[in-house]
């Protein structure tokens, strides 16, 4: 009979591999189900994978949208992966990414119409505060009052979501155009504009700010201190806890560092691609960049991958809306059963499975 | 009785159908917990409930066939949950989060052609003389047959654990895994029929919104009903009969915000809609923290993976 064992080691092979053949898999699955919906696989699989960047009519259009999804996905991912691996889980990075925009949004507005070098940054920096400040609650809760996180970050994705109605409805509305909700168009004030840095690329602030929590991720995980203890934290408690590391710290430094980068990332979009504060604003990419940072193996290297790969998606998917009338949350599906067979494929990487003879006693 | 404009009869009916969805899928993640598996699929197994019980009830005209596909449904992706956490052993929040994302995407994809159209009616129960009886007759028993088995099925799940022989095995199962196993108990057997019935409560109380209390289908319609469902077994300590008391609180605060949007009340209706969500945080800070000392009462095995190791 067919038995699981436990391997000594966790396997580096299908660690490495399995993220790949979750993909396989998945376009496998998404075939069979595009099938269903009785559009062509083939056709689908190519226009949601290769077409966005490989096709000449759309290649142009969409080529430099790929980064303009990823970037807010890699950022995010980045800073949920560090959590994770400590066993600190925040999923309400949905509701910092919103915070953050609305931070980023509300300087902007209140220097309107002023010039200014400065202002830019200064919303940068509120930002990155909002989405961290949204996160200090669920930490704080956890660390005072021990409340789980997991529930707390993700309820008050909820309550996020209704601040964003109230102020593209209330506080922030246009007064210029009366009677239409949602905020000025911070793409026509120059000084808020976060804008392509080189034409017909996509790359803007937020792709730059992706790639140095990259780099400051990987190093901080390979090298600092730091690093160590949320390793440690995740993989040996107890161990940790002898050792002197304080839980108490290590959720707030967890959940300050991925909630500021998750209102980073709503802050360049606000100020960039999304353009302005609406009802509508909010995409998921906080949620999807949770199966970013578990397709990416919570590595940061491996999270650039994974973030490209459903950056395209995003982008596939809205080709595949409009050349095949396929709908928008056959996407979403796409993305739920990657994480699915990732999820499944792992058994793998901790066990091995074994054919025994003989009775089970 | 009024105050002001409310009428406390009305609102009380209304409490009593607000609550039900959340107490059934409450009710039905406080068994999976008590077998020691934390299942944070129950917003994803709601939505699909409440998406297939449409489509099954528009589709054959009976709210009865509606239900019991929204059951079928949950248990479908209860069953997805279950393969991955006891047979590939996988985390069970990661898989847990992957079975709410995965259901909100194909909720949405199956329920796309559903938007807009009334489903049939849910009847009243016909219970007589009790419905003529002033104010408790319309708060109390002027319902439809759902709110009914909800608190019979509240009762059932007390004495299952409670006094059932069945049910001492689920907990010995959910306190102390290893134990159990010791003891010759199919630790993964009874985990997996306890992750089912989650998953049809679950589906059961999506398809109560679906079918009864809105009714009809939108894309993400559960809006974090079942994570507030998640709360309230913390809140219930993981006993039955508080996890009642709590839902009928939360369809108290439900339907008290909405009564005060409609009365006109000088509070912009984003923030009168948050309070749900804001007071399940209070109450989770306050049952969690030392001094309620409910936390205390979490089965000992809950989120730990069991592998018989011979």
């Amino acid at each position: 009979m067919i038995r699981l064992e436990k391997r000594k080691e966790p396997s580096k092979f299908w660690r490495i591999a399995n993220p790949f053949l979750a993909v396989a898999l998945t376009m496998l699955a998404g075939g069979i189900m595009f099938a269903m919906l009785g559009k062509d696989p083939l056709v689908a699989i190519r226009l949601i994978f290769f077409d966005p960047i490989f096709s000449e009519t759309f290649g142009s259009y969409s080529r430099p949208q790929l980064l303009i999804k990823s970037a807010p996905l890699i950022l995010i991912a980045v800073g949920l992966a560090i959590g994770f691996k400590a066993n600190i889980w925040n999923i309400g990075a949905e509701g910092q990414y919103i915070i953050g925009a609305l931070f980023g949004a509300g300087v902007a507005l209140a220097f309107f119409p002023q010039p200014g070098w400065y202002i830019f940054p200064l919303m940068v920096l509120a930002g990155a505060f909002g989405g961290f400040l949204w996160a200090m609650i669920p930490a704080i809760l956890k660390t005072r009052f021990n409340t789980n996180e997991i529930l707390v970050s993700l309820l008050l994705v909820y309550v996020a979501e209704k601040i964003l109605a109230a102020m593209a409805l209330g506080l922030m509305r246009n007064p210029d155009i009366p009677g239409f909700p949602g905020s000025r168009d911070l793409r026509r004030y120059e000084a808020a504009h976060n804008a392509e840095l080189f034409a017909g690329t996509g790359i803007h602030w937020g792709v730059v700010a992706a790639l140095i929590a990259v780099i400051f991720a990987y190093a901080m995980m390979k090298r600092h201190m730091l690093g160590y203890h949320v390793q440690l934290a995740g993989q040996a408690p107890r161990a940790a806890r002898f050792g002197g590391i304080s839980p108490t710290r290590l959720v707030v430094i967890c959940l300050g560092i991925s909630g500021a980068l998750a209102g980073l990332a709503g802050m360049f979009e606000v100020s960039g691609p999304g353009g302005q504060v609406r009802i509508e604003f909010a995409s998921g990419y906080g949620f999807t960049a949770i199966i970013v940072a578990f397709l990416g193996r919570l590595n940061p290297v491996g999270i650039v991958l994974a973030g490209l790969l459903l950056g395209l998606t995003y982008i596939g998917g809205e080709l595949s809306q409009m050349m095949l009338q396929l709908p928008s949350s056959a996407i979403q599906v796409f993305q739920g059963m990657l994480l699915f067979f990732l999820l499944a494929l792992d058994f793998q990487t901790h066990y091995r499975l074994r054919l025994t003879r003989g009775v089970r006693t | 009785m009024m105050i002001g404009s409310i009428n406390i009869a009305v609102l009380l009916a209304a409490l009593m159908v607000a609550a039900t969805p959340i107490l059934l899928a409450a009710i039905g993640e406080l068994v999976v917990e008590k077998a020691g598996v934390l299942n944070l699929g129950v917003e994803g197994m709601m939505i699909m409930g409440a998406c297939v019980g449409f489509i099954v009830a528009v589709n054959t005209g009976s709210p009865l066939m509606g239900f019991i596909g929204a059951a079928l449904g949950g248990i479908a992706l209860s069953l997805l949950f279950a393969l991955l956490t006891q047979a590939l052993m996988t985390n069970q929040v990661a898989s847990g989060l992957a079975l709410t994302l995965f259901g909100l995407g194909l909720s949405a994809l199956l329920g796309q052609k559903y938007v807009g159209i009334t489903p049939p009616r849910t009847p009243k129960l016909d219970l007589g003389p009790l419905s003529e009886i002033p104010f408790f007759g319309r708060a109390l028993f002027s319902h439809d047959i759902m709110v009914y088995l909800t608190l019979a099925l509240v009762a059932a799940v007390w004495w299952f654990l409670k006094y059932a022989r069945a049910g001492m095995i689920l907990r010995a199962v959910g306190e102390n895994h290893d134990a159990a196993h010791a003891l010759g108990y199919h630790v993964k057997r009874v985990r997996v029929l306890a992750i089912m019935f989650g998953g049809a409560c679950a589906g059961l109380g999506g398809a109560y919104l679906s079918l009864i209390r809105v009714p009809q289908w939108t894309e993400g319609m559960t809006v974090g009903i079942g994570w507030i469902a998640l709360a309230l077994v913390v809140f219930a300590s993981w006993r039955p009969w508080r996890a009642m008391a709590g839902a009928y609180l939360f369809g108290g605060i439900v339907v008290l915000q909405l009564n005060l949007q409609a009365a006109g009340v000088k509070i912009p209706v984003e923030y009168l809609s948050m309070s749900p969500y804001l007071i399940t945080i209070a109450v989770l800070v306050f049952i969690s923290s030392g001094k309620a000392r409910g936390a205390l009462n979490a089965p000992g095995s809950l989120n730990r993976p069991f592998h018989a190791s011979n």
